[in-house]
Parts: structure tokens; C-alpha cells; sequence
């Protein structure tokens, strides 16, 4: 099967493979540096998150091709994720991460 | 008879893809778990080593970098069986396992130096949390290069073809799914201090 042929098949080429790739290099290289910059400090965290969000979405979509492959997997994946979400949401509300009691 | 045509279902997909997508949500739990509980001890150690003071980022930058492009080498690895091109096949798995052995060596080299610094499982809270939440993802990571040293292996027996292609799409989920947890380890332990 030819690259082409994978593409029609449903799964990206070598090229767009090639790009995640150094699009994941860039924000990870982005994510350190804000990490050394004194003044990102008070948004370091909210930065960092969406950063780190961007490069899990990119894997989970191109590389292991959610974005192209039946919708059943998507919900397989993501409903547990979100649950895992809010148990880690919650357990930081109820230990008092955010502030709270 | 081909993998696919072995096991069709009446949904049109493959049972195994989804029994590994339920997987794969399963461990989003257990990692869920593990994330949350170092997170809610953060900072609640009572005496040191704590994480800005033994935490070497340019050194996980490093590995995190490692365990980034060995995802590519997977899905490089996945589409050279997909067209029958065994050679390249044998060189992107063993590339990804490479690659997820140096990531282990890292690990390896990180538990060493903290232990060196006094920092073991029962130090403090910061010690168990992060060994337990770092070690479970290493032990994932060695579970991952064996299945991918079993694939290569399968490989030079001429047992990997096209027809096969989906038990190296399955290896790959799994590593892509260690690698995604890496970039959220990453971020709330290393960058979010």
C-alpha cells in the first residue's frame, strides 16, 4: 500500500506525521522556556495546561488517529478521561488545593 | 484468513480495537488516580527533599523530547507494515524501542540521583507520590518495549505482513497512551511546581 493509499485508507501520510512531530518539538521547547521567564509566574500554570493540552490532543488525534477512526473510540476514550478529570478536580476541591477548606 | 476478516462484527469494527480502547480509558482512571493523589500531596511535606530542590528539567526535557519522537518512530513503524515494507518496519520498531529504552535509562538515572540526594519512596510524601506516579509510567514504558521487542522479533520470523497490521496499530495505541500521560506528567510534575 502506497503512502497515498494510507491516506486514503484513513490514517495521515508521512508528512503530516512529520509535522505533529515537530509541532509537538516547538511547544514543548515553549513549554520550558515559559517555565524560565520570572514574569509568566502568576499565568505559569493556566499556560502550561493549555500547552500540555494542545500536545495530548495532537497525539491522541494524529498519531493514534481518533480523528480519522470510528466515533465509538472517541467515546470510549474520552468518557473515562473526563471522568478521570473530575475525580482529580474534585479530590483537589476536597483537599483544599483550590484554596478552600 | 486475514486478522480483520477473523474477527468481524456486526458493528463493522474490529472487538479487539475496542476491547483496547477500553483499555486505554481504564488506564485513564488508574493514571487519573495517581496524578490526582500526587497533586492533592504536593507541597504537605513535612521535611525535604522537595520537588524544587531535586527536580532536574533540562534533563526530563530530554527524555520528555525522547518519548515524543518515539511516538512518531510508532506510527512510522505502523504505516511500513501497512504497505508490507518490512525493512523500514524492523527499523521504526526497533527505533521506538530504542527510544523507550533511553527514556528508561533516564528514569533509571533520575531514581538514582534522588536516592543519592536522600530522597527514597518513604522520605516524605513528595518521595512516595512521585516514585509511585513516575514508576507506574516506567513500568508501563518496559511493558511497552517488550510488546514492541516481541513485534520485531515477529518481524525477522516473517509473521509481521499487512494482514498483521493491526496488532502493530493496537502496540502503537498503547504507547501513544504512555506517551500522552508523559506529557501530562511532565507538565504538572516537572513545570508546575
Amino acid at each position: 500500500m502506497s503512502e497515498h493509499e494510507n491516506a486514503e485508507h484513513g490514517h495521515p501520510t508521512t508528512g503530516t506525521y512529520l509535522v505533529i512531530a515537530a509541532i509537538l518539538t516547538v511547544i514543548t521547547l515553549v513549554e520550558v522556556g515559559v517555565f524560565y521567564v520570572p514574569s509568566m509566574k502568576p499565568v505559569l500554570a493556566p499556560t502550561l495546561i493549555v500547552l500540555s493540552a494542545a500536545k495530548f490532543a495532537l497525539v491522541v488525534m494524529f498519531y493514534m488517529h481518533l480523528k480519522q477512526d470510528h466515533r465509538i473510540f472517541s467515546a470510549i476514550f474520552v468518557v473515562p478521561l473526563v471522568i478521570a478529570m473530575g475525580v482529580a478536580v474534585a479530590l483537589l476541591a476536597l483537599f483544599g488545593v483550590f484554596g478552600g477548606a | 484468513m486475514s486478522d480483520a476478516a477473523a474477527h468481524h462484527t456486526s458493528t463493522g469494527l474490529d472487538n479487539r480495537k475496542l476491547a483496547f480502547w477500553a483499555f486505554i480509558g481504564s488506564e485513564c482512571l488508574l493514571f487519573g488516580s495517581l496524578i490526582s493523589t500526587y497533586l492533592v500531596y504536593e507541597g504537605r511535606s513535612v521535611s525535604g527533599p522537595t520537588t524544587g530542590e531535586i527536580l532536574d528539567i533540562p534533563l526530563t526535557t530530554i527524555s520528555t523530547f525522547d518519548l515524543l519522537m518515539s511516538s512518531l518512530a510508532m506510527v512510522l513503524a505502523l504505516a511500513a507494515v501497512a504497505r508490507g515494507d518490512k525493512v523500514w518496519a524492523r527499523v521504526w520498531l526497533a527505533t521506538t524501542a530504542g527510544l523507550g529504552l533511553i527514556f528508561l535509562g533516564f528514569q533509571v538515572y533520575e531514581f538514582s540521583e534522588f536516592v543519592h540526594h536522600g530522597l527514597k519512596l518513604q522520605t516524605n510524601l513528595f518521595g512516595s507520590t512521585f516514585f509511585t506516579l513516575t514508576g507506574f509510567h516506567g513500568g508501563h514504558v518496559l511493558v511497552g518495549v517488550i510488546w514492541l521487542l516481541t513485534l520485531l522479533l515477529r518481524s525477522f520470523q516473517g509473521k509481521l505482513g499487512p494482514d498483521k497490521a493491526l496488532q502493530v496499530e493496537l502496540a502503537g495505541l498503547y504507547w501513544h497512551f504512555v506517551d500522552v500521560v508523559w506529557i501530562v506528567i511532565f507538565t504538572v510534575v516537572y513545570l508546575i511546581q
